[in-house]
């Protein structure tokens, strides 16, 4: 589609107001033979029922409906493998379903939880999801991650993820990048940001102290992408705990956690980028036409929109979003974000589509400082700090988990938790993981809203969860 | 006697001859560091699947013959009657028409150009091109859509012309017996098996 009706451009509304409530994860690691996924599951919603000073029983009496986030079957040659998830934790004869939107999953299962709360069906949902990567050799998980492309236009051409995606990155490096030595130097800024901040998160699976030239340095997987431009491959899983108002206040009494108000929206485009055709840039509330009406001129070669350059999914998910939410300009009115950063570029990509930056001009958002915890010029704290948790490049990708670890990573600066959770000794022990000597508290000072990116594959879906604190709502009917 | 899993349809059913799958026996997954106590199994599996290209078929057929179909729409009443698309869509995506088949080679073979391209120095397991794989991008004059293929020979650049060159000789009749080259090519010059049609 490449034109919009008005009925298709409709603001998303819930029926009553939903909130998140608590939200537990397992420890994410490239591989995990001592547990089964069954293990680490419970792992979540245990830490998730501890959070709120229930036991894992009490907290389950509220459960009404189950969703879950799993992508890829044919990693652990199980199919519906959300039954036995469910069946293990105790939650028949509950109703149940899975959820499958490859990078997305995570943040499409939270979408299809939301929804049932707001239409009143269920009071309570637990929305939990995982993956493990760890099932079969590297190249052969190549190849099934390479069947989330068209399998007879695509697939077939190297059975390697990297190749479809990393065209784009060529283009947006070419086009927008300019293939400049200071752009390039820029994208290696956010490994080094995302590996540095896994480094204060016990949870992360790839936590390490590195510079610009270590990123400059490691293997070409696809030029100009380098191994430590890239995400990892994670086993982990997470869960969240859906409620309606008064379940939420009933579930939180006398607790740390304050509900915070959720909201999901959703965009998707072509699996094959191939098919994009050209079309006009849809505008976020802060956007102008005219900002664009010379971007051709400005960067040749970027006339085509979304083009190989920009993912519309994630624009028409932050379209939605912003308008169901209230928010004009994100960089003013959230505090903390959480990007799917599959790859650096993706990053980059993605600060332009969900109106971090005009597009063109995402590096800006890097280059600035607005993004870290702590500004380096300034030395005061971001603008807009992302991917504090590490992101996919430090933390985790354990698929179907990932959109849900961004959203615990969020709710606990809104909850103003973050230091005591991951900053905890006991869990840094409990994970086999060494706490560093200068482990820094990344709390975000004030946080009261939030926004995360789930993603899928080249852009075929993308959500974005967003989280107020319900007394710092931007518009009063959201 | 062994033989590769071969499929045929006869009276609108598929027949089925050969062998598509191998047992492979179990084996124990055991913990060097804890006294090789058992942590869990192999699960061997060597399948082959059966798949349809449907109403694409006809693009899959023609690659060996030296042949590109596209699809236009080309329903009066669609709001982006004429629009043309490669890769091939079987049914316009606005309307939801059948799109009719045209035949593209001449418009590929002097209007090609890439659009972007990746060099990738790894593949996943049953990859059959050689590495590094040069992923190009190809856009045409009047189509609305970008082709994914690879280039069999030289460097790609955004913005080079390109010519398609056919696998002709021992086809796959996969997207693999696609492939392109820079104008100019001889046909000397070309991997074996492809020619220019």
């Amino acid at each position: 589609m490449i034109k919009f009706s008005k009925r298709q451009l409709k603001t998303p509304r819930l029926m009553r107001p939903v909130y998140l409530v608590t939200a537990g994860q397992s420890k994410f690691d490239r591989a995990m033979p001592e547990k089964k996924t069954e293990e680490l599951a419970i792992d979540a919603l245990t830490m998730a029922s501890r959070l709120i000073d229930k036991t894992p029983a009490e907290l389950k009496s509220y459960i009404h409906t189950a969703y879950y986030g799993h992508f890829a079957d044919h990693f652990g040659d199980q199919l519906l493998g959300e039954a036995v998830i469910h069946d293990r934790l105790g939650l028949d004869p509950l109703g149940t379903i899975g959820i499958k939107t490859g990078g997305a999953t995570g943040g499409s299962t939270l979408w299809e939880a939301v929804k049932t709360v707001a239409s009143g069906y269920s009071d309570c949902a637990l929305a939990m999801g995982w993956e493990r990567m760890d099932e079969v050799p590297t190249d052969e998980g190549n190849h099934l991650i390479s069947c989330a492309a068209d399998k007879d236009w695509e697939t077939p051409l190297g059975h390697i993820y990297t190749g479809y995606y990393a065209v784009m990155a060529q283009k947006y490096w070419q086009v927008f990048g300019k293939e400049e030595d200071s752009f390039r130097r820029t994208l290696a800024e956010i490994s080094v940001k995302h590996h540095g901040y896994a480094r204060f998160n016990p949870f992360a699976h790839a936590p390490m102290k590195i510079t610009v030239d270590d990123v400059l340095k490691s293997p070409v997987v696809a030029f100009p992408l380098r191994a430590l431009d890239c995400c990892l491959m994670s086993v982990g899983a997470a869960c969240a705990i859906i409620c309606d108002e008064d379940t939420a206040i009933e579930l939180t009494k006398n607790t740390k956690n304050k509900p915070l108000r959720i909201w999901v929206t959703a965009g998707s485009h072509t699996l094959r980028p191939a098919c994009r055709r050209d079309m006009e840039i849809p505008l976020l509330p802060h956007e102008t036409a005219e900002q664009y009406a010379d971007l051709e001129e400005r960067f040749p070669g970027g006339e085509r929109y979304p083009g190989f350059t920009g993912f519309l999914a994630a624009r028409m998910a932050a379209y939605y979003g912003y308008h169901m939410t209230g928010i004009n300009d994100p960089m003013k009115d959230l505090d903390v974000i959480e990007l799917h950063d599959a790859f650096t570029i993706s990053d980059v990509q993605t600060y332009e589509d969900i109106g971090l930056r005009p597009y063109g001009e995402g590096r800006d958002y890097v280059e600035s400082g607005d993004c870290y915890h702590i500004n380096p010029h300034t030395g005061q704290p971001g603008k807009l700090p992302s991917n504090l948790s590490g992101g996919l490049i430090g933390c985790m990708h354990a698929v179907g988990a990932t959109g849900i670890m961004q959203v615990f990573e969020i709710a606990t600066h809104l909850w103003k938790r973050w230091g005591e959770i991951h900053g905890n000794p006991g869990l840094w022990k409990e994970f086999d993981r060494e706490k560093p000597d200068d482990w820094t508290d990344l709390q975000v000072k004030g946080a009261n809203r939030s926004m995360a990116i789930s993603h899928a594959g080249v852009g075929s879906h993308v959500t974005a969860t967003i989280l107020m604190d319900p007394d710092h709502l931007l518009k009063k009917d959201a | 006697m062994s033989i590769y899993g071969t499929v045929r349809v006869k009276n609108g059913k598929y027949k089925i001859k050969g062998e598509f799958h191998h047992i492979t026996p179990n084996m124990p997954i055991r913990n060097q560091d804890e006294g090789w106590r058992l942590m869990g199994v192999t699960n061997p599996r060597d399948m082959t699947y059966i798949h349809t290209y449907g109403g694409e078929s006809v693009f899959f057929e023609n690659l060996p013959k030296g042949k590109i179909f596209g699809t236009r729409c080309d329903n009066q009443d669609c709001e982006f009657k004429g629009t043309i698309y490669l890769p091939f869509r079987i049914y316009c995506p606005d309307c939801l028409f059948k799109n009719t088949v045209i035949d593209l080679t001449d418009v590929c073979k002097k209007t090609a150009k890439v659009h972007t391209f990746m060099v990738c120095e790894r593949s996943g397991a049953f990859n059959t091109l050689d590495k590094p794989i040069k992923f190009i991008n190809v856009e045409f004059e009047g189509v609305s859509t970008i082709l994914m293929s690879y280039l069999s020979i030289g460097e790609p650049k955004i913005g080079m012309g390109v010519v398609p060159i056919f696998r002709t000789v021992n086809p796959t009749y996969t997207i693999t017996d696609l492939s392109w080259v820079p104008k100019e090519t001889q046909e000397t010059d070309l991997p074996e098996g492809f020619t220019f049609s």
